[in-house]
């Protein structure tokens, strides 16, 4: 499992980058992927949704479960990863380059009080015990 | 044959086990104000020998019509060895087996049935079946409502079968979701397409568009699919699977055909029954198969490579999605399936397509009929599948009644549902009637639809 240091985490197994722009991109985690076993589909928000941080807003479905993606913060989509359709696979190959969706962010303080790498570590350390 | 195997020592060393003293134990933490104080309105059980008489008594109470009433539900002929086969210990139930795979034999046929219905409208997939025609407009609501993610507004023509539009009201009104319902010409009896133009950009996620509609006319499918298409909107196509043997299917309407199709089953080697069983289907382009409800079989290889059945996609489904399940849909009419698909098998493409034929010709032979008598001319100019609507001179409650005295049930007085239209009747004629029949009805149509009939005879109601 890896966890990258220069992302941010949330409890619920998502990660999210920070871009230069004032946007964040956001995935779920190399754990959460291992967890789920082979992804065979990926539902995404519709570009323009506003979201409130913890709204559920995308899906992605294994061979075992289909398990819901929240909105690690507030903010309103502005791009999707339309690769994906195709190619769910790829989140399973590389978790941290395969982002599900960007966000323009309403409150900057809520990325800052995300989880850091060891403190996600933490979280997924205590799950898979 | 006692209905429930367990004899009460079974119970009481059941109860033992767990540490219960009563059933009612088991349900202790069920607060009593919630509790059901049990069906007062139910009388006590009564023996075999005595329920056997009850219903041998109200049976002879049924009559045998000479029927002309469809309105969703139809009279075909229905080869005898459909039910033999269907009645078989092998296919005998009404439910998808809950060890699925253990059943090759259901999978195999739903499969089948599956494959049939995709042929029939020109669709990649469909599910193993719904509950009936009307849920599964509901569900077809529902699920254009989920792909198309932005708008939450259906338009819905009023020539869809007024039924269908009040069980998708109760089924979606608690989901925040808008039925717009759409006029239609009063002339020629369906809905015409430029007088779309008024809902064009105003943001809503499906058209629906039925096929034969309501009245049994031809809606202009392609310039309305079109127009849908263009105005961002998906395509949800009601059809009559027994007229897809001779019209365009929904797959291949205009603009690269309907998103999502679906209709009643009971045509198709289904009996009329008191409104049922019957069963609805549903298909849809592949794109939108994660938003199908209910069950869906698949093809696949075991590991010795051979040819296996099995329940496919179903994280969609409760048992896996609980509250987030795409429907609550998880059973399904499989018996009424299996009858359909004996049927299908049977008559196949070549035989439907007779059957829908020989409908389509029995129902303009009639009208023309009909038509030709003083007191009673056709309401609409639109072509027709095998109904159509005349518009009576006399209150079409008092020409039914007459006719049912004469062992005919002569259709259904739109009145209620349409009083636009006057005194209108729906008449539907299929394969199963002849020349004589059509002699019978209009020789007694002619005898009541020109004039107002003031005590109208009633039919003679057997002694119990």
């Amino acid at each position: 499992m890896t966890t990258p240091a220069d992302l941010k985490y949330t409890a619920s197994h998502e990660w999210v980058k920070q871009d230069a722009d004032g946007t964040v991109t956001v995935g779920i985690t190399d754990h959460a992927q291992e967890l789920l076993g082979d992804l065979v589909f990926v539902e995404t928000p519709a570009v323009g949704r506003k979201l409130k941080q913890g709204e559920e807003c995308a899906v992605v479905e294994s061979v075992k479960a289909a398990a819901d993606v929240y909105a690690p913060v507030s903010g309103v989509v502005t791009a999707v990863n339309t690769e994906l359709t195709d190619a769910p696979e790829k989140i399973n190959q590389d978790s941290y380059s395969a982002w599900l969706f960007k966000l323009k962010i309403d409150t900057p303080a809520e990325v800052a009080a995300l989880l850091d790498a060891s403190a996600y570590q933490a979280v997924a350390d205590a799950d898979s015990h | 044959m006692p209905f429930i195997p367990h004899t009460e020592d079974d119970v009481r060393a059941m109860l033992a086990a767990i540490g219960a003293n009563t059933i009612d134990d088991l349900f202790d933490e069920i607060p009593a104000s919630l509790r059901s104080a049990g069906l007062t309105q139910v009388p006590p059980g009564v023996g075999e020998m005595e329920i056997t008489r009850v219903m041998h008594e109200r049976a002879q109470r049924d009559r045998h019509w000479l029927s002309f009433l469809g309105a969703g539900a139809y009279e075909h002929h229905i080869p005898a060895a459909v039910w033999q086969i269907a009645t078989r210990g092998e296919f005998y139930s009404a439910y998808t087996p809950y060890q699925a795979e253990a059943s090759q034999g259901t999978l195999q046929l739903l499969y089948e049935y599956q494959t049939m219905m995709t042929s029939l409208t020109a669709l990649d997939v469909t599910n193993a079946s719904l509950y009936d025609g009307a849920s599964a407009l509901a569900e077809a609501v529902l699920m254009a409502v989920r792909v198309h993610k932005t708008s939450k507004r259906v338009l819905m023509p009023a020539t869809v079968h007024p039924v269908y539009r009040q069980v998708v009201h109760t089924l979606v009104e608690d989901q925040d979701i808008e039925i717009v319902d759409v006029p239609y010409c009063t002339d020629c009896g369906h809905v015409i397409p430029s007088a779309l133009r008024k809902y064009a950009g105003g943001d809503y996620a499906a058209l629906v568009v039925p096929q034969p509609n309501f009245f049994g006319v031809l809606e202009p499918v392609d310039e309305l699919t079109a127009w849908a298409k263009e105005n961002n909107m998906l395509t949800i196509a009601v059809v009559n699977p027994v007229s897809l043997a001779i019209l365009r299917p929904p797959g291949e309407w205009g603009a690269g055909g309907a998103d999502i199709a679906l209709g009643e089953g009971q045509p198709l080697g289904v009996p009329l029954a008191s409104g049922g069983p019957y069963f609805g289907f549903i298909a849809c382009r592949q794109k939108y198969v994660r938003q199908m409800p209910g069950r869906i079989v698949g093809r696949t290889l075991d590991l010795e490579g051979k040819v296996g059945y099995t329940l496919t996609l179903q994280a969609r489904e409760q048992h896996i999605r609980r509250s987030k399940a795409t429907s609550n849909i998880c059973t399904n009419q499989g018996l009424a399936v299996t009858a359909a698909t004996i049927y299908l098998a049977l008559v196949g493409p070549t035989g439907l397509a007779r059957v829908a034929q020989a409908s389509h010709a029995n129902a303009n032979t009639l009208a023309q009929q009909l038509t030709a008598l003083p007191g009673v001319k056709r309401a609409f100019s639109g072509a027709v599948f095998h109904e159509f609507v005349v518009e009576l001179d006399a209150p079409v409650g008092d020409v039914l009644q007459a006719l049912e005295a004469q062992g005919i049930l002569g259709g259904l007085d739109l009145t209620d549902h349409y009083p636009e239209l006057g005194n209108a009747l729906l008449v539907c004629v299929t394969e199963t009637k002849r020349r004589q029949d059509f002699d019978r009805y209009v020789d007694n149509m002619r005898r009541f639809a020109g004039r107002r009939l003031h005590s109208a005879p009633r039919a003679l109601t057997p002694s119990t």
